[in-house]
Formats: C-alpha cells, sequence, structure tokens
C-alpha cells in the first residue's frame, strides 16, 4: 500500500521539525524541497496557534503577544486536536498554562484562562430557554425551600485562586485596565440565558450555594451548605435566576 | 426567544450565477441591517459544529435571506484511512438544518494517527488513490443524501509515485461519482506557478463540464529552496490580477457560476469583501455581453 506508507512519511516528517522532507515529495527539481514542505508545517502551526489566541484574549493581553505565542507554540506541540471541529480544541490549554514554568510568576494567568474556556463553552452549547424570574413569584413561598432546579446547559461554576474574574472584566474593551482593588479569591458563574454570555462574580458562600443548586439538591439543603455569615439564599437564588443558571423548575 | 422555528422561512436554497463570500461573524451585523444585493454566503462547516449560541443565531438570520454554501475543511477525503463517521454525521445534521444549496469539500486530507492536523495536505495521484477517494465520495454523497463537489487543491509539492494528472484524476472521480467539481481559480495560479505548468493548458484539460462554483482568494508569495517562486494559498488578501484574468477566461468558457471571494484571514471591513464579490460578478456581466453581441453578429 504506498499511498498509505506516503501518506505516514509526510504525517511523521510533518510533526516533526528535525526530520527532512519526506523522499517520496519533489520540488521542481525532482526532489525534495526543505522551503515547499515548511509551508505545510507553518500552516499547521499558525492556524492552532490563531485558534489557542482566539480562544484566549485575555490572557493573551496579560502577557503580550510575544510570549503568549511561544506558550501556545509549547502547548500545540504537546497537543494536538483529536477533532476536526476547532472550536473545542485548546479546551486543556488552562491545565498547561498552570504547569509552564516560564508563566511561574504570573499565578493568576492560568485562573483567567480558564474563564475564558468557559466563556467559549457557553457561547456554542446548546440553546435553551433560561428560567424566568416571574416563574418563582408563582410559587408560594412556604414551598421555596422544596424547589428544585434543572441547570441551563451553558452554566458553568468557577472557583479561582485569585480575583481572576475582576481582572477578566477589566480586560473587555479598549480602556487601560487596573488591578482589582480587592486582591481577593472569586468564585463566578458563567451562563449565557440569551444570545449573550455573562460573567456574574458570586458573593462569599454563593459557590457552594450554586454548585448544590446546579447538581439538584432543594433550595433548603442548598442553603445550608452556605449558612452563616448572614447569606440570604433568597435573594441568591433570584441572582443565579437573573444571571441564567438555571432552566427550569424541577 | 431560543431555538429557531422548525421550519423557518427562507429564501430558496440553490446559488444563483452570481458572486458570494464567506461569512465573517465581524460582518453579520452589517450585513443584516443593510441586505446587501449579494448571491450567496460560505461557510466552513467546522465552524457551525457547536450545539447552539450566536453563530448558529446568525447564521439562522442570514440563510433566512441568502442561499447558503456549505463548505467543508476537515473530512479528509484524500486519506488512506476510513472517513471519520460522527463527522459524516455531523456534516449531514448542518445539511439538514441549514438546507444549502451546495456542499463542497477537498481533494485532501487533514486527518492521520496523530489527530487532526489543521491543514489540506497533498496525495499523490494514482489508481490506488483514485480508488480510495472516489469511495470517500460515494460514502459522502450516501450520508448527506446529495451530491458534493469537489476542489481542486494548491499544492506546494508533487509525489514521485503520482501516475495520473490533476485533471484526469479529477474527470475520472467525477465520472466514477457522479460529484460535481469546485474550480478554485486561484490554486490553478498558485499550483502552476509552484510547478511550472501553464495555467490556461490546466484549464484546457479540467473537465470544466462539471464545473458548479468557483473560488477567489489571495495568495502570498515566498520561494523554494531552488530560489523559485513558491505562492502559497493564503485568503489574507485581495483576488490577483492573474487569477481575475484566469477567472474571465474560465467564465468566457464556463459561462456564469457561483463565484465565491475567499477572504478568511485578516479578513477586511465588510465593503471591502463586498467590492470583491461585486467584481466577479461585473466580470460575469461583461462576459456574458460580449458573448450575446457576437452571437448576434453572426445572426446578422
Amino acid at each position: 500500500m504506498p499511498f498509505e506508507a506516503t501518506i505516514d512519511a509526510f504525517a511523521r516528517a510533518l510533526g516533526d521539525p528535525a526530520r527532512p522532507a519526506p523522499p517520496q515529495t519533489w520540488g521542481r527539481e525532482g526532489r525534495p524541497d526543505a522551503r515547499r514542505f515548511a509551508v505545510y508545517r507553518n500552516n499547521v502551526a499558525v492556524g492552532l496557534i490563531g485558534a489557542i489566541e482566539a480562544r484566549y484574549p485575555v490572557a493573551r493581553r496579560l502577557v503580550g503577544e510575544e510570549f503568549f505565542r511561544a506558550m501556545a507554540r509549547a502547548f500545540i506541540a504537546e497537543e494536538k486536536p483529536r477533532s476536526p471541529v476547532l472550536i473545542h480544541y485548546g479546551d486543556n490549554f488552562p491545565d498547561f498554562v498552570a504547569g509552564f514554568e516560564p508563566a511561574r510568576g504570573i499565578a493568576y494567568l492560568a485562573d483567567v484562562a480558564r474563564l475564558e474556556n468557559a466563556w467559549v463553552e457557553a457561547y456554542h452549547a446548546a440553546e435553551a430557554p433560561a428560567l424566568a424570574l416571574a416563574a418563582l413569584a408563582e410559587i408560594d413561598p412556604e414551598d421555596f425551600g422544596a424547589l428544585r432546579f434543572s441547570p441551563h446547559p451553558a452554566a458553568r461554576l468557577l472557583r479561582f485562586a485569585h480575583p481572576a474574574a475582576s481582572i477578566w472584566a477589566a480586560h473587555q474593551g479598549e480602556g487601560e485596565p487596573h488591578p482589582p482593588e480587592d486582591w481577593r479569591a472569586e468564585e463566578a458563574l458563567v451562563a449565557r440565558p440569551e444570545a449573550d454570555v455573562r460573567v456574574r462574580i458570586l458573593p462569599p458562600g454563593g459557590f457552594e450555594f450554586a454548585e448544590a443548586l446546579l447538581a439538584g439538591a432543594a433550595l433548603a439543603e442548598a442553603a445550608e451548605k452556605s449558612a452563616g455569615d448572614g447569606f440570604d439564599p433568597g435573594a441568591h437564588v433570584v441572582g443565579l435566576v437573573e444571571a441564567g443558571a438555571f432552566q427550569s423548575l424541577r | 426567544m431560543s431555538a429557531s422555528p422548525a421550519s423557518p422561512a427562507r429564501v430558496a436554497a440553490p446559488l444563483p450565477n452570481r458572486g458570494g463570500v464567506g461569512l465573517k461573524p465581524d460582518h453579520v451585523e452589517q450585513i443584516l441591517a443593510e441586505r446587501p444585493d449579494l448571491g450567496f454566503f460560505e461557510i466552513h462547516a467546522e465552524n457551525y459544529m457547536g450545539d447552539g449560541g450566536p453563530a448558529h443565531r446568525r447564521l439562522e438570520a442570514i440563510r433566512a435571506r441568502y442561499p447558503l454554501s456549505l463548505h467543508g475543511v476537515g473530512l479528509s477525503i484524500g486519506s488512506p484511512r476510513p472517513l471519520d463517521k460522527r463527522h459524516l454525521e455531523r456534516l449531514a445534521a448542518l445539511a439538514r438544518r441549514y438546507e444549502p444549496g451546495m456542499f463542497s469539500e477537498h481533494l485532501a486530507w487533514s486527518s492521520h494517527d496523530q489527530g487532526f492536523l489543521n491543514d489540506l495536505l497533498p496525495l499523490p495521484y494514482t489508481e490506488e488513490t483514485l480508488a480510495t477517494v472516489s469511495d470517500h465520495i460515494d460514502q459522502t454523497q450516501e450520508a448527506l443524501g446529495r451530491r458534493m463537489l469537489l476542489e481542486n487543491p494548491s499544492t506546494y509539492l508533487l509525489f514521485e509515485e503520482s501516475t495520473i494528472s490533476e485533471t484526469d484524476f479529477l474527470a475520472e472521480i467525477a465520472r466514477r461519482t457522479g460529484c460535481g467539481l469546485l474550480l478554485d481559480v486561484n490554486n490553478v495560479i498558485v499550483s502552476a506557478t509552484n510547478h511550472g505548468f501553464d495555467a490556461i493548458a490546466y484549464l484546457d484539460a479540467y473537465p470544466l463540464r462539471h464545473v458548479e462554483e468557483i473560488h477567489l482568494a489571495g495568495y502570498a508569495e515566498t520561494q523554494d529552496d531552488a530560489g523559485r517562486p513558491l505562492l502559497i494559498d493564503a485568503h489574507d488578501s485581495p483576488v490577483r490580477d492573474g487569477v481575475w484574468a484566469l477567472y474571465a477566461e474560465t467564465i468566457r468558457r464556463l459561462g456564469p457560476t457561483p463565484t465565491l471571494i475567499e477572504w478568511d484571514n485578516d479578513a477586511p471591513a465588510w465593503p471591502v469583501l463586498l467590492a470583491e464579490a461585486r467584481r466577479a460578478e461585473r466580470t460575469m456581466a461583461r462576459i456574458l455581453a460580449a458573448c450575446e453581441e457576437k452571437a448576434l453578429r453572426h445572426a446578422v
């Protein structure tokens, strides 16, 4: 099967810059041509780096184009797309960033990348109507504690060691970003109740509360997880509904 | 508010013999506001394989108003390996959902053991590869329940083992599978320059009767090891004069044909892209008028 052997050789050379152009390929001189073969290598690299750049624009801004490009180049050398659907490619880039030695000094970078990945996932998530606040108004307050919710397909909960959501928000738009005034660990809900993806920073205790509700716990059970410090489950469930965390009541 | 109705009101599917452009997310708002008179839009199928969200909302809105060409870049038809059945299913689902006037893919491969290689890679032209590619096209047409078009590649190198010319290869595939062809005129210029053949001779040998769509694009320039010019199919700039000239010659032989401007990288502002499509339409109109005048003179 010369076809199979030729394509194998081509693919091996494509993936390893140290290899010469495959002997089966010819330029105009009737022999392998390194610069011609390099066009294919370059196309692959430019396309994949471009996909990572497009997915992580704030991380790119934080470290600068040159640093980001080097980091993306290191990533694509390790992680090839498993599918031709590139809208999913690079979803594991935040883990790579967390272990990328030269980025060690920018501790919040991986957290910001995790938020950006969740944003893209929410952007492409399935369509579903989000639960409207009006639906809660129809419920007898006596029954609130027993309420259970179905999660919206776009909803993603994130817990950071840094104020990643504030840093991310400061880098939206054109203006000069300022560091967060309150440098604290943040938790966020990413959702897309309508066409637009929204990022909501959760109040203290809000993560455990939202996590329990999204997992199907009753409102009273979820409120217990966040008890103390004057946590108001009523106000916070309204906040989550407004943010688009849920699809419906169960 | 969320999912579109099951059968949204849409314009008819077939691509008219007019200009079209690749759909860019950044242009959609302006397109929907201005509703430019344009033949069709083309999308890369793989960009719309997410479950939902703004990409699909935009595409629904565009499809309601314009015919759509569905162009795949990831099926890897030219691979020795079996086609990815899940990918075929995704393509078929997109075709059912958006009812494109056309589906096209490339004479190239892009997936191998390492995964998806994210480029349109070349293959040798032999009896063996002819049989494999024909099988893959049969399988694709069956999965989609429609005829497809196969696009000629731009290539930077050739294979020692090739025994069939690219034009004969394409003609034989069309004969065996019944598929149509997408003639990328820029790819002809790029390959002709890179391999030192005459673009007009390629056109002479090309089975034009199977062509149902044309692609035009801009290329980039570099050099090979021997210092010869090497053109790269970059889709990042205006269509070059030499490509326009070969396009005019193609239209002279073929008649008006749906013609797409591909400008995917460093995409320009909407009016610039639209102007390129308009230029293709003017070229078609000019040649049609010249032919009619000639026919009239003959009649007299």
